[in-house]
């Protein structure tokens, strides 16, 4: 079948996730087409798109598609969908795609998959349901479909293909009724969802200014930081670094936990990481019984130890 | 100020889940339904917050949902709300509960339409965006702020890694999600008061599914955790690399 991969673009260049959307693309075409849609100036070479399957890239960079809206970028994608004759189209399962997945999918009459967590088999793919506390089959029953793919549901491959860039005029581009005021950049460069590794903090942490341990140690990780709900209600960390059932769901390929107890609304949004440390004073604390790994201690003196064993073994492999 | 909030009801989140003999839908039984708590802590909050602010106005609620589900309404009456619709069908998708919104919309009006960011059960987070698409109104995800100022409305949004700021004008759908307001409990006035207010049954219209939810698996159990001693990180970090290969 032929897919159509919406690459969403972040100060001017493709997000990280598009290597992850064209892999998957590539191994759900089997055979078929594997077009790219890139919507507003770019200053990155799109050829590049093909290390990672993308034969074709349709690139429309007319200036006033340079700042995002979901209605606008998810009408373009159902006419990129129309012109490239695709089956089906991918876009991230993240903050842009959910508001141009939906639009994309009620223009093309098409059957929305949200939050797919891997390939599927026939037209039934596997989705993530309550709250990670599930796994679901969903069946497409149209033609033409739009998948939401899960960020980090499966492994990057590159290939050794090449993509022909192709610059796209659409038939008009709609007007956009939002107006973007500003933007402001968090302090951290990854932004937890699609973070490979997240170290995050709970209420045994004691208080904000103890924060700097579990930053040092997602620094030398390069990791994300994350905390626990009380943690961001009592205004110790901000709001977006929230997970759990009523924060953002994560699944890292490295979760850990200083500090937290492991309630089961907690572990409702981290659970799916690949492996999952705990460190907590309190042998009987509940997290231990979702991790993979435990330790019994002092997250006050754990961490740091583990941050200089992260140095050290860096420096080994060095 | 006439604010529509879509409500959805979801289990309690302490709730264990379980399915039924065909694995195909959630065993009900003893469960608590509450509502879910975005729609309810950050999008109807904030509706009432404007309105009182504003003076005058309407918030009502929307549910796509059956009878049982109108102890839900009421909860969300008693938080404070005015009026209630429910659209009485089981909801089988984000994509039909947004049609059947968007075509009890038509003759209906509103200055602006607040969901919750997602319903903790089927997580989609889509079922705003797709009722934009319905109406054709521009859709802002992931609301942090909101204030409305002469028809004019200035949001702030999670952007991932950022926010942004955004201004509209005229009708709108957005998304609420933590920050935009402060979970309020109903007093003893509220939810007697909720027993009076109208709850306006609607039947649904017929609208083919798009997706079907075949069944339902629980995770595989985690094998037994490794415990590691605290003194011995250079072990925990042997272990991440070699075994667990998340180094
Ligand atoms: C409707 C609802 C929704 C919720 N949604 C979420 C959600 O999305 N996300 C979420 O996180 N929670 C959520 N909660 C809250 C959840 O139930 C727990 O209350 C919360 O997760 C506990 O946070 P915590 O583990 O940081 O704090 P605590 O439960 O206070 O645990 C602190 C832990 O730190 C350990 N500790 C103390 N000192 C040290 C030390 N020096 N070193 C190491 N360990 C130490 C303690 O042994 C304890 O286990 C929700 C609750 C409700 C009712
Ligand atoms: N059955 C329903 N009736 C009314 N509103 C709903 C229903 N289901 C979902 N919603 C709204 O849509 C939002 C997103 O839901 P979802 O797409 O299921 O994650 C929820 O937070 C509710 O505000």
């Amino acid at each position: 079948m032929n897919v159509l991969v919406y690459i969403d673009l972040q100060l001017g260049k493709p997000r990280k996730n598009a290597a992850e959307l064209l892999t998957y693309a590539s191994k759900m075409a089997d055979g078929g087409t594997v077009s790219a849609l890139v919507l507003g100036p770019c200053s990155e070479d799109l050829t590049q798109l093909g290390d990672f399957g993308a034969q074709k890239v349709l690139h429309a960079n007319a200036p006033e598609l340079a700042s995002f809206d979901g209605l606008t970028h998810g009408k373009l994608l159902a006419e990129a969908v129309q012109f490239s004759q695709s089956d089906v189209a991918i876009v991230a399962f993240d903050h842009s795609g959910r508001a141009v997945a939906p639009v994309a999918a009620a223009k093309l009459k098409a059957g929305l998959v949200a939050g797919a967590a891997g390939l599927p088999l026939g037209n039934s793919f596997p989705v993530k349901a309550f709250s990670g506390k599930a796994l679901a089959k969903v069946k497409v029953l149209t033609s033409v479909w739009v998948v939401a793919l899960t960020p980090n549901s499966i492994p990057s491959e590159k290939t050794a293909g090449t993509a022909a860039l192709e610059s796209w005029t659409p038939s008009s581009i709609p007007v956009s009724k939002i107006k973007v005021l500003a933007t402001h950049k968090n302090a951290s460069d990854i932004p937890l969802p699609e973070a490979e590794r997240v170290v995050s903090g709970g209420r045994g942490l004691k208080g904000p200014e103890n924060w700097g341990l579990v930053e040092d140690l997602a620094k030398e990780l390069g990791a994300a930081t994350a905390c626990s709900r009380p943690v961001s209600d009592i205004g110790w960390r901000p709001h977006h670094e929230h997970v759990g059932q009523t924060g953002i769901t994560i699944r890292p390929n490295l979760y850990i936990a200083a500090g937290i107890s492991g309630a089961i609304q907690h572990l409702a949004g981290v659970n799916s990481s690949k492996t999952i440390v705990v460190i907590n004073t309190d042998a009987e604390a509940p997290f231990f019984k979702a991790a993979d790994y435990g330790v019994v201690g002092d997250a006050f003196e754990v961490l740091p130890k583990l941050t200089q064993a992260i140095k050290k073994f860096k420096a080994e492999q060095a | 100020m006439n604010i529509l909030v879509c409500i959805a009801k979801a289990p309690d989140t302490t709730t264990k889940i379980k399915f039924n003999a065909e694995a195909n839908a959630l065993d009900g039984n003893g469960v608590t339904w509450i509502v879910n708590p975005s729609d309810e802590w950050y999008a109807l909050v904030k509706a009432l917050e404007l309105k009182e602010a504003a003076g005058q106005g309407k918030v009502s609620i929307i549910t796509v949902g059956l009878s049982e589900d109108d102890s839900i309404i009421r909860k969300a009456l008693a938080v404070g709300a005015d009026e209630a619709f429910r659209i009485n069908m089981s909801p089988d998708s984000a994509a039909s509960v947004a049609a059947q919104i968007a075509a009890w919309m038509k003759g209906q009006s509103f200055d602006f339409i607040l969901t919750g960011k997602e319903t903790i059960d089927y997580n989609g987070s889509l079922m705003g965006g797709l009722l934009a698409a319905e109406l054709d109104l521009p859709y802002i995800p992931m609301i942090e702020k909101l204030d409305v100022q002469s028809g004019i409305a200035t949001m702030s949004r999670d952007i991932g890694g950022g926010t942004e700021e955004v201004q509209v004008q005229g009708p709108f759908v957005a998304s609420a999600t933590k920050g935009l307001a402060e979970q309020r409990i109903p007093n003893m006035r509220g939810i007697m008061a909720a027993r009076t207010k109208p709850i306006t049954v609607v039947e649904p219209q017929s609208i083919d599914s798009t997706v079907q939810y075949l069944d339902f698996t629980l995770p595989a159990e985690k094998g037994a955790c490794k415990m590691i001693d605290p003194e011995n990180m250079d072990e925990l970090v042997r272990l991440l690399h070699s075994e667990a290969k998340a180094l």
